[in-house]
């Protein structure tokens, strides 16, 4: 039996974009972060913005995004990567700028930054990965962690009678004039990725419209913190994080 | 043609910054300080320079925003007075760790906690000790008249960017609200230098570059601490400022910086015409602080008198730069109180000549 080999440029389905390093990621096995990290970095590529963009990291799981993204990139402290953002935008109002943060960080921590950057409508992408609980510090009750879900700081699940109600951000800043694109998505299935990647795609393109901050809420699983193997995770997310958020665009321009 | 003005310590300060190049200032109003950022409002540098001036929902906003812009290679400011300044301590921290050079200035008032809108010199530990967390050094400049505070915005912004470091102007609420004459410098143009070290965009075959204080491991952890005890060392050698009045024949020394070494210099004056031998030391740096200088002329007199608008901090700094030569005692009004001459001349003759 004769081998064929199909290894050649006109069968090449798939191809790693250069705008993330070659660097093992450190998440979790079934973590959405990758697939995340991978839409975005392939939206740089595409448009041909490698060397205009600047990405901004949080604290949290995704601290080390700058490992992956093959951009500029700054490390902020927790909760001040809209802050950040800010700051590198009104110098530099041509390049494009992102945040890549986590629920913690943009929704309890750094409410206050979120909210204010988009109420002034900072030119710039904030793309919010949002699994309901801490990761990186191990598992802890997030601003977005659901009613009865279970934390190690919620052990006999969120109580939200004492702990609170997850807070829907995403639809909060969508209320706010400063913001032009605002739009829920995930990536746990190919179909899904390929829409949250338009949406990242779009969201980025909008920056050279000037016309507000553009928000990209990215619904994820967190297998390590919620006990859970990945395919069951995402089974668990689909069941329980969706219909409390719903997929879909919730603010679109209006042209 | 010398440009001359009588103008509020504030609204001077402001002005400077606009004329030093500055690309940006990020700031949260807070009395007796909120002049500044209403100046550059007013005075709309964007058209001038296009030195860009935000309106922050907090000091620690303002502060990041400092440090997203002084990633990017900016010469950029914010200002504040003691709390403002205390929030935005954890952003300093970060800034000191990813050896962003910026300009941080601190109108002092009187605390702890909200306090007084008064005049104070309360914060001298938190500007030179750290004041947030983790091993890190501010350079701190200490200036006693509007001047000073216009020049040291310049001066300021070169010795960010010598050392890639924050300054602190460590003003307080005299300086800011009184109106002096000051001689302007020129306008000097914004940089359009690239740095290798800022977030500029990735250059093609280059490495991207990141902005960051973070290291996952102690060994590489120690390798920024011991980069950063280094440049400290290098600052303490290079960068010591001070003025000496009186020195030369002194029995006795006054030690007071800012807006207090003026009331002492008085008190000085007023010694000496009563045939009292004493001279003064203003660090014009509290950090580096004058070391040298303190301890040689600690061996030429019989006392020091450290006088400060707090409980006695600057004095620890003498006390250690003397190294039990002579004695030195402390004489400080605070809460907002400012000493008067004569208070301090009645607490050189009781404390050290008649103690």
């Amino acid at each position: 039996m004769s081998e064929k080999n199909i290894i050649s440029p006109e069968n090449l389905v798939y191809e790693k974009t250069s705008v993330m390093t070659d660097r093992v990621l450190h998440y979790c096995p079934g973590c959405g972060h990758g697939t995340a990290h991978r839409m975005l970095a392939e939206v740089i590529d595409e448009m041909g913005i490698q060397g205009e963009t600047i990405g901004v990291a949080p604290v949290g799981c995704s601290v080390l995004a700058y490992y992956y993204f093959d951009i500029d990139m700054q490390e902020a402290a927790h909760g001040r990567a809209p802050a950040v953002a800010t700051g590198i935008k009104r110098v530099f109002p041509d390049k494009y700028v992102f945040t890549y943060q986590g629920d913690g960080d943009l929704a309890a921590i750094g409410t206050a930054e979120t909210i204010h950057a988009c109420n002034r409508g900072e030119n710039i992408l904030i793309v919010f990965i949002n699994n309901g609980i801490y990761g990186m510090t191990g598992g802890q009750m997030a601003p977005t962690t659901l009613p009865g879900m279970k934390s190690s700081t919620s052990p006999r699940g969120r109580d939200v009678k004492t702990m609170g109600n997850p807070l829907k951000i995403t639809e909060l800043i969508a209320q706010l004039p400063g913001t032009y694109f605002v739009t829920r998505q995930s990536v746990h299935a190919p179909a899904n990725a390929r829409k949250a990647k338009r949406a990242l795609k779009k969201a980025m393109e909008y920056q050279k419209l000037d016309k507000g901050t553009c928000f990209v809420e990215i619904v994820a699983n967190c297998p390590s913190g919620w006990k859970m193997t990945p395919a069951q995770s995402n089974k668990w997310m689909e069941e329980h994080m969706f219909p409390f958020y719903p997929l879909g665009d919730i603010k679109v321009p209006s042209e | 043609m010398k440009d001359l003005r009588l103008m509020k310590g504030n609204e001077a300060l402001a002005e400077a910054a606009i004329r030093a190049g500055a690309d940006a200032y990020f700031g949260y109003p807070i009395t007796p300080q909120s002049e500044v950022i209403e100046y550059l409002m007013r005075e709309n540098p964007a058209d001038r320079t296009g030195m860009q001036v935000l309106q922050a929902e907090s000091e620690v906003a303002a502060i990041n925003m400092v440090y997203g812009a002084a990633g990017c290679g900016k010469r950029v400011l914010t200002s504040s007075s003691s709390p403002g300044i205390s929030l935005k301590m954890e952003g300093i921290s970060y800034i000191a760790g990813a050896e962003l050079p910026c300009v941080v200035v601190n109108v002092v008032r009187a605390g702890p906690g909200l306090g007084t809108i008064q005049p104070s010199q309360s914060d001298y530990f938190q500007a030179v000790k750290g004041g947030g967390h983790g091993d890190y050094k501010m350079i701190v400049l200490a200036p006693a008249t509007v001047q000073e505070s216009v020049d040291y915005v310049k001066l300021g912004f070169d010795l960010a960017f010598k050392y890639r470091n924050p300054v602190m102007i460590l003003s307080d609420g005299i300086i800011g609200q009184m109106m002096e004459k000051v001689e302007l410098f020129e306008q000097m143009e914004r940089s359009t230098e690239e740095f290798e070290w800022a977030t500029v965009g990735k250059k093609p075959g280059k490495n991207s570059v990141v902005v960051t204080s973070l290291q996952l491991q102690s060994e590489e952890q120690e390798k920024v601490n011991l980069r950063l005890q280094a440049k400290y060392r290098e600052i303490e050698k290079n960068e010591v400022r001070f003025e000496t009045y009186g020195c030369d024949d002194a029995e006795y020394l006054f030690a007071a910086f800012g807006s207090c070494a003026r009331i002492t210099r008085k008190a000085m004056e007023m010694a000496r015409e009563k045939g009292i031998r004493v001279g003064l030391i203003r660090p014009q740096t509290l950090y580096p602080f004058p070391v040298d200088e303190v301890n040689r002329l600690a061996s030429k007199v019989k006392g020091i008198l450290t006088v400060e608008m707090n409980a006695g901090q600057m004095v620890e700094d003498v006390r250690l730069a003397v190294n039990g030569q002579t004695r030195v005692e402390f004489y400080g009004r605070f809460g907002g109180m400012i000493p008067s001459p004569d208070e301090i001349l009645k607490a050189l003759e009781q404390k050290i000549i008649g103690g």
